[in-house]
This record gives C-alpha cells, sequence and structure tokens, in this order.
C-alpha cells in the first residue's frame, strides 16, 4: 500500500515537473477548448485535433456546444475552437462573427461540402431520366404521398438551414411540395423507413456523412450554381426566376476565437495547416456510424498511421 | 321529458360557436371583398418592434452593464464560477477522478469511485432510507445501469443531478418562505413562476449562454429555472398550511422569525416539503436532453447522439436508463419524505461505533470496495465484456413494423388528417383575429369576471402586435387536436385505473415511463412510421401528455366519498348508474384541472415537436436559438406561455365553478 502511495506521489510529481518542462515552450498552459456538436464526423475531425494538440504537449479541454449558439462562445473567448463550420449550412453566422473581429477563419479543412437533392438507386427505375434534374419535371408523381398527390413529396432540411427548396421548385417548374424536417435525425429517419421499403424517395442529403455510404443513391444534376443564378432572374435555365441552379458547394471551414493566436501562436498554426480529405473522412465516418466502432479508437488509429503528416503541422 | 329544452347558456355558447365557424370560412372573402383584409391577417408594418428591443436590452446587459464595481457579466460569471466549483468535484469523485497536470501530462491522482462503491452507497442508503426492499430496488436499478453499459454517462447525468437539486431545492425554499413572510412578494412571483414554467427552455437558452458562459454550468442554471418553480409552490402552500396550534405555540415561546421558520414550521412541513423535492429531482431529469445540447454530456447526450445515427436501439437504451435513474431517485426521495415524519430518538451510547452500528458497517464496505476497485480493475470500471444491449431487438421491431404495417399506419393517419386534423386547422387559421380576442375576453368575463377578461385582452393584443398570430393559431391547433385525443385516451384510462386495482398499477408504471423517457428517443421512430408532419408531431405531443389528464381522472374517481356512493347503492343505482350519475359527475372538476395539466404539457412539448418539423410557435423558437436570436426567441416564447396562461386561468376559473355547483366548494367573493 505504502509503495503504492509513494509510486503515485512520485508519478504525480513526475507529471508536474515534465509537464511544466514543455509547458515553457508552448506558451499559455490554460486548456484550450474544443467544442463538440453531435454528429460523428464532427466529433471524429476535432477528437484529431485535439489529440495532436495534446501531442504538443497542449492542454485540451472538449466542450459541448450548439453548432450556431457556439458563435456567442467563440466571441467572448469562452471557447477556442470549433473545427466545422459548413460553408453550407454555417457561412453566415462565421460571417457575422469574424466581421465583429472577435472570430477568425482558420482556413479550410480540407472537406468539401456537398448539399443537394438525394434519392436511392431504386428510384431511376421509376424516373429513368435521373440523375438529370428535368427528369424530375415529368415523373413528380412518382415521388408523391397520399397528402402530397399529385405533386411529388421532398424533404427539405430544417427550415433553419435555408437551402432555397421553396424558390428553387418553384423557378425549376418541378411539381414538388417541400416539407422541411426539423432536424437532421428527422431527416434521415425517414430515408432509412423508405429505403427498408424500397419506398418512393427524395430528400437533402449531404456529405460527408454516413447516409450515401449505407444507401445506394446519387445526387440529382442540377444546372450548376452560381452567385448571379441565386441574385438574378434573367441569369440561368428560367429567365424570369432567380435560384434556378442547385446549391452551392463548399468547404468546411475551421474558427477560432481572435484571441487564438496571440495566447498560443504554435497551437493556431497546427490549426491553420491542418486538413483531411472527404474519402478519409468518409472512412472513419463509417466505421463509426455503419460498423459501431468507437470514435477514440477510430481517432487513435488514424493517429498512428499519420503521425509523419501530424508532426509536420505542429513542427510549423 | 317531452321537447329537450336548452338552457340559455350553453344556446349562447353553440350560437358563438356558429358564428366563428362561418366567420373562420367566410371571413376572408368577406374581408377581401370590403378590402379590409388587416382584418383577417394582421399587417406586418403594424408589428410592433419588441423583438428588436428586447435583442437590445439583451445585448447592453450582457457587454455594458454595471454595478459600478463590476459589470453585470462579471456578476454573473462569478456565480458560474461558484457553481462549477461543486459540479467539477462530484463529477471527478463520480466519473472522471481527479487528475494533476494538464492535458496529456495529467496524472491521476485519485480514481473516481468504483461502480462497486456508488453502487454499494445506494443499496446503503436505500434500507437506511425505508428497509431492504427499497435497497434492493435500488441497487438494481444501478445494477442495470452497469451492466447495460450505460454507468459512465449515467454517472455524469447523476453529477449535475446532484448539483442542480440542491440549488433548486435551497432557491426554491427561500423564495417559498419570503412568499410566505410577505404577501407582496407571494402576488409578485406568481406570475414569474408561470412564466419560468411556460416559457420553453429554448427561449432562454442564448442569454443564458451569455451569461453563464458555455458548458455545463449553463446548463445547470437553465435546469434549475425549469425545475424550481414547484418547491416554490409547494412550499407556501406547505408553510401557509401548518397548524396554527403549532406556530401559535412557537409565538408563546417567544420564538424569533428565524427560530419560527427553521425550527417549528419547516420541520412541521417537512412531509410536503419532501414532495417539492421530489418534483425538483423529476423535472431536473426531464432536462436532461435539452441540457446535453449545451453541454452537459451523459445520457441526453447519448440519446441525441444516438438518433443522429438512427441507431434506434442505442437511444432508446440510454432513454430508458434515465428513466431507470428516475425511479431510484424517485423511490429514495419518496422513502425520505415517509421517514423525515416519523423521528425516533436514539439511544446514547458512548463509542462511535456503538452508536452508528450501520454506518460503521456501510462506511466499511465502501472503503473495502474502493480498494479493491483500485487493485482489481473489472471492480472499478465495469468490463465492457459483461454489458448487454438490447439495441438490435428496438431497431428490429422497428424495421418489421415498417416493412408490414406501414400502409395500415398509413391509412389510420390519412383517416385522421382528413377527417379530423386538417379541417380544424383550416378552422383557427380562418378565425379574423379582432374576433377572436372579443370572443376571448367574453369568455374570460363569464367565468372569472373583469380581471380575466383584461389579462385575455392584453395577452391576446401582445401575440398580435408582435406578429405572432398566424404560427400562435397553428399552435393551438396542434394542442387543441392533441389535448383533445389525449384526454379521449386517458380519461377512460384514468377511470379504468381507479375501479381495478391491478389496471391502475399497469397504467401506473406506463405513464410514469412515458413521462420519464425523453421524448426524442420515440420521436424518431414515430418519424419513421409516420412521416415527417403534424400527424407525427400531434403523436409525440399526445404521449407525453396523456399523464395527467390519467392521473386527475383517477384521483377525482377515487377521491368521491364513500357516503355518497353508499346513498348510491342503497337507492338501487346499479353499477353504471354509479359511475355515471355519482362518479363522474363529481370528479368533472379534477378531471378539468387534469385537462388543464396536458394543456400545460402539451405546450412544453411544441419545441420538441419543432424538432420534426411543425412550422408553429415552437417552430419560431427552435429557428431563433439556431440563430442566437435573443428577442425573437422570447416573444415567441411568451406567446406560448400566454397560450397557457390563458388556457390555464380560464379552466381553473370554470373548474371553480363547477365545484361550486356540486357544492364541494363555497363561494368567497365572486
Amino acid at each position: 500500500m505504502r509503495h503504492i502511495i509513494k509510486s503515485t506521489l512520485i508519478g504525480a510529481l513526475a507529471g508536474t515537473l515534465l509537464s511544466g518542462a514543455t509547458l515553457a515552450d508552448i506558451g499559455s498552459s490554460d486548456p484550450i477548448k474544443l467544442t463538440l456538436h453531435d454528429w460523428s464526423g464532427q466529433l471524429i475531425n476535432t477528437k484529431i485535433m485535439g489529440s495532436i494538440l495534446e501531442e504538443a504537449g497542449y492542454n485540451v479541454e472538449y466542450v459541448q456546444a450548439d453548432y450556431i449558439a457556439q458563435f456567442a462562445g467563440l466571441k467572448t473567448g469562452d471557447l477556442t475552437l470549433a473545427m466545422e463550420i459548413w460553408a453550407t449550412t454555417g457561412q453566415e453566422a462565421l460571417d457575422e462573427a469574424t466581421a465583429t473581429g472577435k472570430v477568425v477563419n482558420a482556413g479550410e479543412t480540407g472537406l468539401q461540402a456537398i448539399e443537394e437533392w438525394w434519392y436511392p438507386l431504386y428510384m431511376k427505375e421509376l424516373c429513368p431520366g435521373l440523375p438529370d434534374w428535368k427528369a424530375l419535371q415529368g415523373c413528380s408523381e412518382v415521388f408523391s404521398t397520399a397528402e402530397t398527390a399529385p405533386s411529388g413529396r421532398y424533404v427539405g432540411g430544417p427550415v433553419t438551414w435555408g437551402g432555397f427548396d421553396d424558390e428553387r421548385v418553384e423557378a425549376l417548374n418541378l411539381d414538388f411540395e417541400v416539407v422541411h424536417a426539423g432536424t437532421d435525425a428527422a431527416l434521415f429517419a425517414e430515408l432509412e423507413s423508405a429505403y427498408q421499403r424500397k419506398a418512393p424517395i427524395i430528400l437533402w442529403v449531404y456529405v460527408p456523412h454516413w447516409a450515401p455510404a449505407k444507401y445506394d443513391g446519387e445526387f440529382v444534376e442540377f444546372p450548376p450554381f452560381s452567385a448571379e443564378c441565386y441574385s438574378d432572374p434573367s441569369v440561368g435555365v428560367n429567365p424570369d426566376a432567380a435560384y434556378d441552379c442547385g446549391k452551392p458547394r463548399g468547404p468546411i471551414w475551421k474558427a477560432a476565437w481572435a484571441g487564438m493566436e496571440d495566447k498560443w501562436p504554435d497551437a493556431f498554426a497546427a490549426v491553420q495547416a491542418y486538413t483531411l480529405t472527404n474519402e478519409e473522412m468518409s472512412a472513419m465516418v463509417g466505421d463509426v456510424d455503419l460498423n459501431g466502432q468507437d470514435i477514440d479508437s477510430v481517432v487513435a488509429n488514424w493517429m498512428a498511421s499519420n503521425k509523419n503528416r501530424w508532426s509536420g503541422w505542429i513542427a510549423k | 321529458m317531452g321537447v329537450m329544452r336548452i338552457p340559455r347558456s350553453a344556446f349562447i355558447w353553440i350560437s358563438l360557436f356558429f358564428i366563428t365557424l362561418i366567420l373562420a370560412n367566410y371571413g376572408k372573402l368577406v374581408a377581401d371583398a370590403i378590402s379590409m383584409n388587416w382584418l383577417v391577417k394582421y399587417p406586418k408594418v403594424w408589428v410592433f418592434p419588441l423583438k428588436d428591443y428586447v435583442s437590445l436590452a439583451m445585448q447592453w446587459l450582457v457587454e455594458d452593464a454595471t454595478f459600478g464595481l463590476f459589470t453585470f457579466t462579471e456578476a454573473t460569471r462569478g456565480l458560474s464560477w461558484v457553481i462549477e466549483q461543486p459540479y467539477n468535484f462530484v463529477r471527478a469523485l463520480l466519473s472522471e477522478g481527479f487528475e494533476r497536470g494538464l492535458g496529456k501530462s495529467a496524472v491521476q491522482v485519485l480514481p473516481p469511485l468504483s461502480w462497486l462503491t456508488v453502487l454499494s452507497a445506494v443499496i446503503a442508503l436505500g434500507h437506511y432510507a425505508k428497509d431492504w426492499t427499497l435497497a434492493a430496488i435500488v441497487g438494481a436499478c444501478f445494477g442495470y445501469l452497469a451492466i447495460f453499459g450505460q454507468w459512465d454517462s449515467a454517472m455524469i447525468t447523476l453529477a449535475s443531478v446532484v448539483i442542480a437539486v440542491p440549488i433548486g431545492v435551497g432557491g426554491g425554499l427561500l423564495f417559498g418562505i419570503l412568499a410566505y413572510r410577505h404577501h407582496w412578494f407571494g402576488r409578485l412571483l406568481k406570475p414569474a413562476l408561470d412564466l419560468m414554467q411556460t416559457i420553453p427552455i429554448f427561449a432562454y437558452l442564448v442569454p443564458i449562454l451569455f451569461m453563464f458562459g458555455f458548458g455545463p454550468v449553463s446548463a445547470l442554471v437553465a435546469t434549475v429555472i425549469y425545475a424550481m418553480p414547484p418547491m416554490v409552490r409547494i412550499t407556501t402552500m406547505a408553510l401557509q398550511s401548518v397548524d396554527p396550534e403549532i406556530t401559535d405555540f412557537g409565538l408563546i415561546c417567544g420564538c424569533t422569525q428565524s427560530q419560527m421558520t427553521w425550527r417549528i414550521l419547516i420541520p412541521s412541513a417537512l412531509g410536503s416539503l419532501m414532495v417539492g423535492v421530489n418534483q425538483v429531482i423529476m423535472l431536473s431529469l426531464n432536462m436532461v436532453i435539452i441540457a446535453s445540447m449545451i453541454g452537459a454530456g451523459g445520457l441526453g447526450f447519448d440519446v441525441l447522439a444516438s438518433l443522429r445515427r438512427l441507431d434506434i436501439g442505442g437511444g432508446f437504451e440510454a432513454g430508458i436508463a434515465i428513466v431507470i435513474m428516475a425511479i431510484a431517485i424517485d423511490r429514495l426521495s419518496q422513502a425520505f419524505a415517509e421517514r423525515s415524519t416519523s423521528y425516533v430518538h436514539p439511544k446514547i451510547r458512548n463509542r462511535i461505533y456503538h452508536r452508528h452500528p450501520r454506518s460503521m458497517i456501510v462506511l466499511t464496505v465502501l472503503i473495502f470496495s474502493m480498494v479493491v476497485g483500485f487493485f482489481i480493475p473489472m471492480y472499478q470500471h465495469y468490463p465492457e465484456s459483461h454489458t448487454i444491449t438490447t439495441g438490435a431487438f428496438w431497431d428490429d421491431s422497428i424495421k418489421y413494423l415498417n416493412i408490414n404495417y406501414f400502409d395500415q399506419f398509413e391509412a389510420v393517419k390519412i383517416f385522421f388528417l382528413k377527417s379530423f386534423m386538417l379541417p380544424t386547422k383550416r378552422f383557427f387559421i380562418g378565425i379574423p383575429w379582432p374576433w377572436m380576442t372579443c370572443l376571448l375576453v367574453f369568455i374570460g368575463w363569464t367565468f372569472g369576471g373583469w380581471k380575466l377578461a383584461l389579462m385575455n385582452a392584453l395577452m391576446t393584443l401582445f401575440i398580435v402586435t408582435n406578429g405572432m398570430w398566424a404560427k400562435a393559431m397553428i399552435t393551438v391547433y396542434l394542442c387543441g387536436v392533441s389535448v383533445v385525443i389525449a384526454s379521449v385516451i386517458g380519461i377512460p384510462l384514468g377511470i379504468l385505473a381507479a375501479v381495478n386495482k391491478r389496471a391502475g398499477k399497469i397504467i401506473g408504471a406506463v405513464i410514469d415511463t412515458l413521462q420519464t423517457l425523453p421524448s426524442f428517443v420515440y420521436l424518431i421512430p414515430v418519424v419513421m412510421l409516420f412521416r415527417i408532419g403534424d400527424f407525427t408531431a400531434m403523436i409525440a405531443i399526445v404521449l407525453y401528455a396523456l399523464a395527467p389528464a390519467v392521473r386527475y381522472a383517477a384521483h377525482g374517481i377515487r377521491s368521491v366519498s364513500s357516503e355518497l356512493i353508499e346513498a348510491g347503492i342503497v337507492s338501487g343505482c346499479t353499477p353504471t348508474q354509479i359511475l355515471t350519475q355519482i362518479r363522474l359527475p363529481l370528479a368533472l372538476p379534477n378531471i378539468l384541472l387534469g385537462i388543464n395539466q396536458t394543456i400545460m404539457l402539451a405546450l412544453s412539448m411544441l419545441v420538441i415537436t419543432a424538432l420534426v418539423g411543425t412550422r408553429d410557435l415552437g417552430q419560431e423558437v427552435y429557428i431563433a436559438l439556431t440563430r442566437a436570436d435573443t428577442g425573437h426567441g422570447i416573444i415567441a416564447g411568451l406567446s406560448i406561455a400566454f397560450i397557457a396562461i390563458i388556457a390555464d386561468r380560464v379552466i381553473s376559473a370554470s373548474a371553480k365553478n363547477a365545484r361550486i355547483r356540486y357544492g364541494l366548494e363555497t363561494t368567497h367573493g365572486h
């Protein structure tokens, strides 16, 4: 017993001394607070970044926070770093926050977000022209349910995601009724339900996400997005309406508290250097959500097999 | 009998209903014809920009407000720090262990309490509070948490409950005593309590995050705000109902005010006060999901994360773990409530182990289990290989239902939507707002006099002038439909529970589970079977709001005095007659109160059903939350609260009228 107490104490002492030694060259020993949301990709992304910072000797803390509400915390410095701000859903909030000067955009994560109308492959038999969007004009009835018939039913994202689907349906003359899901979970519950029954469905899907790995399907090919198409009615296939094109695609950003660069300059540099690819991320998300692996072990695997990459990021 | 005569008041109500029906159908046509569209659609330009003022006021409070020596934000952050210290301690004790050093180089100085230690502690607590039966129940509950692999998350949730409950109870006690001592304070507090209970939490989450910072403390503060009001109410009520002879005795002995409160009033009211404590615990556990969205972690987070990846089984297990924990804590606190009323003087002996033999045994067991945990890891962390899961079963059941019975579900849904829900929706949306306002004023005046009429008018106009009318009517429709269905199912169930003991037990267990099970757990499976839309939202609301309809109906039927029933039997009533002629009419006031509570719960579910895509006030609150728009959230939240308050006051007033009519209460001033 005494032996154990002794060794614990020595261990603790050694720990403090050691950490003291490394702390000298990393700036502040205050915790760097990374935000966690409730989807696996973000958790993986954040835990990898956190592990890298820990390897570099920083004190890292994870804080559960809401995706948009977190900006309040990033502005005050309550939170230090958010690893996934999607250009498709969080751009306005990010722009608003960076405009105050209290939050900085720490660059791309290397992940590219795609958001678009998506259908399971078995729908192609019922509506052969797909994935071209023009096919939807002819076979909207295939996608109808008792409540919307004869119009088709398109399940859009939560109202807060925006997306302009009501306008798109109008502008492209698609006979669809847009139903907004309240959350991501509800959206994919619809897909899971329809897929089990091989029932007609068309809905908003985004990547990186586990859904395209679990279900066979494709994105609808709309006329490509351009800023003018959204702002100027005369641009695009319908000369009288805006939003007559697909949704924008864009990077997933990292956002940090503006004070991070002064307080932990090297850590901030590492954050800026950090990038992943869509393929890596999809594989990891699949491991977690579909194969039931533990997030921490997936992260540990990545750390072990990419040592060269991440040690380059912290070596500045 | 001859010709049926319609009483005059009934005639008035029926004609008012038909006028409303006609206006709802043709109001828009008429308004268009005489080009006075503002009658049916409140113009945007008339909307009073109150929400912007609220946002600005909030911004000022957080950024500029100062008390001279320190700013408002510093004050709230200070408070946040004070709450954080005990929380961190309990969390380290239960789940993370005490660490020294930072980040990766941290060394665990002391491990957290092992699962064996916690398990022994709760069993000892159960035995201490009542008997071995309770100890076994509580032990089984916590054992479940370990065996089903929910231990770590459950301990985090337990840590927040352990901190939130004392704050809620202490604060509630304090406000309750103040309200008891100073009548004016009580009057001031009442509307504040009403608002605390009816404004959805999402509405004030953003300001709380601003004030208390990110992390578990904000979640704790939100939990306390939500869970405290019943404690305040029960405290005031309990103190008021202390036997005057006891208080007189205190006065004769020359007690000071604080002696009077702490030595006489509180101990005599302890039994009722413990009911309040129980309520605080239950409501805190209700908040687990929402708290996890802003940083509380634990079981709530597991539910959310599982459902995000459509792991229905995982979500269900974490949800059941919350129910199990609620059962354990509920039983314990109720046992303490009963125990506190019977106090036995202990025999005095010399040595500490003579005086407290049981404490000594428990302490030995605890220390032993801790030491064992220190050496043998499987007694520290419950080994993962020994956990069981039923996750696949739930996933498969839903899949089976979905594949084989979807068409039947669909048919039922379409029938309900077409024959009941959609017509009701059109009816409510069609009612012109000036007519609805007049109607509410008339209703208020009839049941509660001019005060109620005035209140109804002001609250309705608040909703109208803030541009929330259309959303409010969708809210009323969705809640109204759900409450009707919940009553149609719940009241007969309640009657059955009252007349048949065995049925009563089963029904009681089912509705207890429904109330503590986080609604998100069944929301997603319901989406899978019924798709996104009002019908799904309605099912979720009904499941959650069913409980009070059942409970109050059962309570009302049970509490009909046995003399009246005997009188019925003597006069030769059949059992059916006794039920319909004696029990039901006398239970009516209670049934009405049950419907009242059902409405309250239905309204509090709206924010949750916004997650499956409803378009009502709940959705407005949710949108405001995700856009961090304080003003909009608070205005929408207040609108929900006002609907709740109007419904509550009108129904309470009519329940009172009913009690007077049946001689259960006398009129004292009107």
